[in-house]
C-alpha cells in the first residue's frame, strides 16, 4: 500500500518540481556535495526526511549552506535536481517572512569589499 | 573591427575590472569592438530554482528583449554568474511559451521578446568564433614555463542545459591559455565550488574552499590559478587573508591572454590581493623582454 504523500512532500515537490520518491538513497548528492562539513543534515538526509513528511527539516542548517552548485544535481542517477529542492526549502521559510541574514550583520569595513555580486547573491538567497 | 554586444553585469565595474579591461583589450587586437549594451540591468545573479517564482525571470529576461529589439541576436559576458543565469532564463522561456508570455504581459513597458538572443561567455566566444589559431597569431611574448590551474566553478558547466563544455572534464580554459604558450595544470578541484555568495554570511566556510583548492592546485606544482568569474576571483584571491598559506597568484585568464599579446597595461596588478608580478618577473614575463619594467 502507498503512504499517501505528505503536505510537506506535496509542498516542496510543487515548489521544485522535482519527483522526490524517485530517491533511492544512494548518498551520490552527499558525496558531491562541497558543502557538507558545515551541514546538520547531509543532502541525501534532507530528501529523505522530505519522503518522510519530517516537518523539522524545515529548520536545518543544511538548506542555508548549500551554495547552488548543482554538483549533486548533475551526479544524481535519477535525475533530482537537489539545488532546487534546497531551495524549495529556503522558500517556504522565506514566504514566511523568515529572513536568514539580515544586511546589518555586515561590518562596514568589510561591506566596502564585497563585490556587488556576492551581495545581490546572498540577500536573493537568504532574505525573503 | 566587429562590433559585439556586451553584457558587464554588476561586478565588472568595480571588483572585476581587471577581466574587464584585459578582456576588452585582448578582444580589440582579435579585431572585435566590445560595445556595452543599452540600458542594461542587473541578471539578478542566481537563477530563481522555483517552479512558481517566474518573478525572478524578469531581470534577465528584460536584458534579452533589450538585445532582441536593439537588432541583435548575440549577447557575450564575462561573468560566469550572468551567464548562467542569462542563458537558464533563455532557455526556460525557449521551451516554456506559457512563461513568456507572462513575461512579455509583465513587462508591458517593453517590446516583446521572443527567444532569438544567444548567451555567450567570453571564453566560448573566443573558442568558437575567434579560435585558437587566432589567438596564437598574437602573442609577442609567449608565457613559456609559467604553469596555471585553470579553475571553472560552477556556473560555466552546471547544470547540463548550459554547460560551456564537458561536466566532468572540462578543457576550454585550458585550450585557450595554451594557445598562449601557458603550461595548464589539471587540478582535481577545478569545478568544486568556491563557496560563492556565502562569502557574505560564511567567510570561514569559504576561506576553507579557498584552502582547498589552493592547496590542491600547489600539490600539482601550479604557480598560478587562472579562472573566470568575478565571485570566483574574490573567493579565491581576496579570502586568501584570512590563511596563513596565502601566497597563490590568481588571475583572470583574460590578464593572462593580456599578457601574452603585450597588452600588460590593461591589467592593474594592484587589484589583486595576491601580488602576481614577483612570479611573472621571475619568469621574465613583464616589462621588458628581460623582465626589467
Ligand atoms: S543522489 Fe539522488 S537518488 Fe541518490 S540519494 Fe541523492 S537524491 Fe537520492
Ligand atoms: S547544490 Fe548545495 S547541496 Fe548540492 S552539492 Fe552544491 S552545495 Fe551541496
Amino acid at each position: 500500500m502507498e503512504l499517501a504523500d505528505s503536505e510537506l512532500l506535496i509542498r516542496i515537490t510543487e515548489l521544485s518540481g522535482e519527483n522526490l520518491r524517485s530517491c533511492y538513497q544512494c548518498g551520490k548528492c552527499s558525496a558531491s556535495c562541497p558543502m557538507t562539513d558545515f551541514m546538520d543534515l547531509f543532502p541525501r538526509d534532507v530528501i529523505k526526511q522530505i519522503l518522510e513528511g519530517k516537518e523539522q527539516v524545515l529548520l536545518s542548517e543544511t538548506p542555508w549552506v548549500c551554495a547552488s552548485c548543482f554538483s549533486c544535481t548533475v551526479r544524481c542517477p535519477n535525475e533530482i535536481d537537489i539545488a532546487g529542492v534546497m531551495e524549495a526549502v529556503r522558500q517556504i521559510r522565506l514566504r514566511e517572512k523568515y529572513d536568514r541574514f539580515h544586511p546589518s550583520r555586515i561590518p562596514l569595513d568589510e561591506l566596502e569589499g564585497l563585490p556587488q555580486i556576492a551581495l545581490i547573491g546572498c540577500f536573493r538567497k537568504m532574505t525573503g | 573591427m566587429k562590433s559585439i554586444t556586451y553584457f558587464p553585469g554588476c561586478t565588472h565595474h568595480t571588483n572585476g575590472r581587471n577581466m574587464e579591461s584585459s578582456g576588452k583589450a585582448v578582444l580589440e587586437t582579435l579585431g572585435y569592438q566590445l560595445e556595452e549594451m543599452p540600458e542594461w540591468i542587473c541578471c539578478g545573479t542566481v537563477f530563481g530554482l522555483s517552479e512558481d517564482d517566474l518573478f525572478h525571470q524578469v531581470a534577465p529576461i528584460r536584458n534579452l528583449a533589450r538585445v532582441e529589439n536593439a537588432g541583435d541576436d548575440k549577447l557575450v559576458t564575462m561573468c560566469a554568474m550572468c551567464y548562467n543565469t542569462l542563458g537558464r532564463a533563455n532557455l526556460l522561456v525557449r521551451k516554456d511559451k506559457v512563461a513568456l508570455e507572462a513575461l512579455n504581459r509583465f513587462m508591458d513597458d517593453e517590446p516583446d521578446y521572443h527567444g532569438v538572443v544567444d548567451v555567450f561567455h567570453l571564453s566560448q566566444f573566443l573558442r568558437d568564433e575567434v579560435g585558437f589559431e587566432k589567438i596564437s597569431s598574437k602573442v609577442r611574448r609567449p608565457l613559456k614555463g609559467l604553469k596555471v590551474m585553470p579553475y571553472y566553478g560552477c556556473l560555466l558547466l552546471r547544470p547540463e542545459e548550459v554547460s560551456i563544455d564537458s561536466m566532468e572534464d572540462p578543457t576550454i580554459i585550458c585550450d585557450i591559455l595554451e594557445a598562449v604558450g601557458v603550461q595548464s595544470i589539471k587540478g582535481s578541484y577545478i569545478s568544486q565550488c568556491c563557496g560563492s555568495y556565502h562569502t557574505v554570511d560564511k567567510k570561514e566556510a569559504v576561506a576553507r574552499r579557498a584552502f582547498e583548492i589552493i592547496s590542491s592546485a600547489r600539490k600539482k606544482g601550479a604557480e598560478m590559478i587562472a579562472l573566470a568569474c568575478p565571485l570566483c576571483e574574490f573567493n579565491l584571491d581576496d579570502r586568501q587573508r584570512l590563511l596563513s598559506d596565502n601566497g597563490m597568484p590568481v588571475l583572470y585568464f583574460t590578464e593572462l591572454l593580456a599578457l601574452a599579446f603585450g597588452l600588460e597595461d590593461s591589467c592593474d596588478f594592484d587589484e589583486h590581493y595576491v601580488d602576481p608580478r614577483p612570479l611573472l618577473r621571475e619568469k621574465g614575463l613583464l616589462g621588458g623582454s628581460n623582465g626589467q619594467e
